[in-house]
């Protein structure tokens, strides 16, 4: 049995941020990440993140990957480590089970900071189990981390911002895509993610759907139509697209099977993804002691999951005594920048989900 | 429902369950998650729900007319991944040997 002072999981954006600013507060952190290195969904995006330069906007998701994990490699009271999973969490003793390299461990922390971030959605439709059929962001990991070129021509479903960012990077790398399909009257990404494959003569269809996957042994087409204003597919709408590959972006909802182990009160919030933790201000769950942030809390993007793993790791610190008085305008600061990341049209999603969230102390549940 | 995919779509792919046999048990009368679970093996495979438990309670909610919100997914079990039973055999040797030291 290990004991800990603070852990945090996962090491993507909310992650590398948390664990960074309560090892500034000065207290002892642990970061466990999956995979064999830092930077989660990061070091996935070529782009350059947009919002305030606070979150590192006009850089490259991959390079913020890489400035947060020199910063926090450069401290001398994190420990950080790779390619370990957390089992399951063991609310009666507070333990941590953990496969690491094949070996199991027990760890107790004495505080907890969940970031496991988020799980692609799927869709029902007949064929769905051929082979070909992926999540966007596995096609992304394919290109990006592993530098396999994933298909020979895509139809993306969803045209929200993963849709359309994947969609880019598929025709960067040499993969035709036949279509962009959008259930709803309009598209839900970024405009400007938009622009760059309508540039290219890749066609967005809204109010399109999948109706199902055509193929023997692996995709070879599908068949799309057309949705009315309640979602239902227009008779006789039917097409047929020829593709190799269907990439589902959907949605994603958040990794929360940590916090049902530990009994936090959860809320089911259409908005954020799914069921969500409810939590205070400062990001700790119903459970004292056990704080969460980035998707795990809710489906946003990057920026917000930096400000939020921030928040989770300064009120971890200062529940164990690490305070500095610059701390209250710090949490000031934070949270304003969370205001100003969530304000505007492109915030109205998440703002109403966050509204319908109930404040923690309103819905304690009971362990089951 | 004229939009809801024929009943040999796959739902859990871990598990093989495709919508009919979904759809059996529920007009059975298992109108929760953990019934549903315990009887067909959904959210028990290799993904641990991650593929599956949204669709099943989409499924769920369309048949029973219960709201997506008000429906308890089904338990989340430790462990969630497989480990072997060698690798908690050998931690649990080597803290009797520390226990003793």
């Amino acid at each position: 049995m290990e004991q800990r002072e603070i852990v945090v999981i996962g090491g993507g954006p909310a992650g590398l941020s948390a664990a960074l600013q309560a090892a500034h507060s000065g207290a002892r952190v642990t970061i466990i990440e999956g995979e064999k290195r830092l930077g989660g969904q990061l070091i996935k995006q070529t782009h350059m993140f947009f919002g305030s330069h606070k979150q590192h906007a006009g850089t490259r998701g991959i390079d913020i990957a890489t400035l947060l994990e020199n910063e926090l490699r450069a401290l001398p009271n994190v420990e950080i480590i790779l390619g370990a999973t957390v089992l399951g969490y063991y609310y009666e003793d507070g333990a941590l089970t953990i496969e690491d390299h094949e070996a199991f461990r027990l760890m107790i922390p004495k505080r907890l900071i969940v970031a496991s971030g988020a799980s692609e959605k799927f869709l029902a439709f007949p064929n769905n189990d051929l082979p070909g059929v992926y999540g966007a962001g596995a096609v992304q990991t394919l290109m990006n981390v592993y530098g396999v070129k994933p298909a020979q021509r895509v139809l993306m479903i969803g045209a929200g911002n993963i849709g359309l960012i994947v969609s880019y990077q598929l025709l960067q790398a040499g993969v035709e895509v036949a279509a962009v399909l959008e259930a709803a009257p309009q598209i839900s990404g970024y405009l400007v993610h938009a622009s760059k494959i309508l540039r290219l003569g890749v066609p967005i269809l809204t109010r399109h759907s999948i109706k199902e996957a055509l193929g023997k042994h692996t995709v070879e087409g599908a068949i799309i139509h057309r949705l009315d204003d309640r979602w239902q597919p227009v008779p006789h709408s039917e097409q047929q697209i020829t593709c190799d590959t269907i990439c589902l972006a959907v949605g994603l909802s958040p990794l929360c099977d940590l916090l049902w182990q530990a009994g936090c009160a959860m809320q089911y919030i259409a908005e954020l993804g799914g069921y969500v933790a409810l939590r205070d201000e400062g990001m700790q769950t119903s459970v004292p002691g056990i704080y969460v942030a980035g998707d795990a809390a809710g489906v946003e993007e990057a920026s917000a999951a930096m400000v939020e793993g921030s928040l989770a790791g300064l009120s971890a610190a200062l529940s164990l005594g690490y305070n500095s008085p610059a701390d209250e305008e710090l949490t000031a600061e934070l949270r304003q920048q969370l205001d100003d990341l969530r304000a505007g049209p492109g915030g109205a999603k998440i703002r109403s989900g966050l509204e319908k969230l109930h404040p923690t102390a309103d819905n304690p549940k009971e362990v089951t | 429902m004229d939009n809801v995919p024929p009943d040999d779509t796959i739902i859990c792919r871990c598990s093989d369950v495709t919508r009919a046999e979904l759809r059996a048990w529920i007009a059975h009368g298992l109108t929760s998650m953990d019934e549903l679970k315990r009887l067909t093996r959904i959210t028990m495979g290799p993904c641990q729900g991650r593929t599956c438990r949204h669709l099943v309670m989409q499924e769920l909610a369309a048949v029973t007319g219960q709201p997506l919100e008000e429906l308890t997914p089904s338990s989340f079990r430790q462990p969630l991944k497989g480990i072997t039973l060698g690798a908690v055999a050998d931690w649990v040797a080597k803290e009797k040997q520390e226990k003793e030291v």
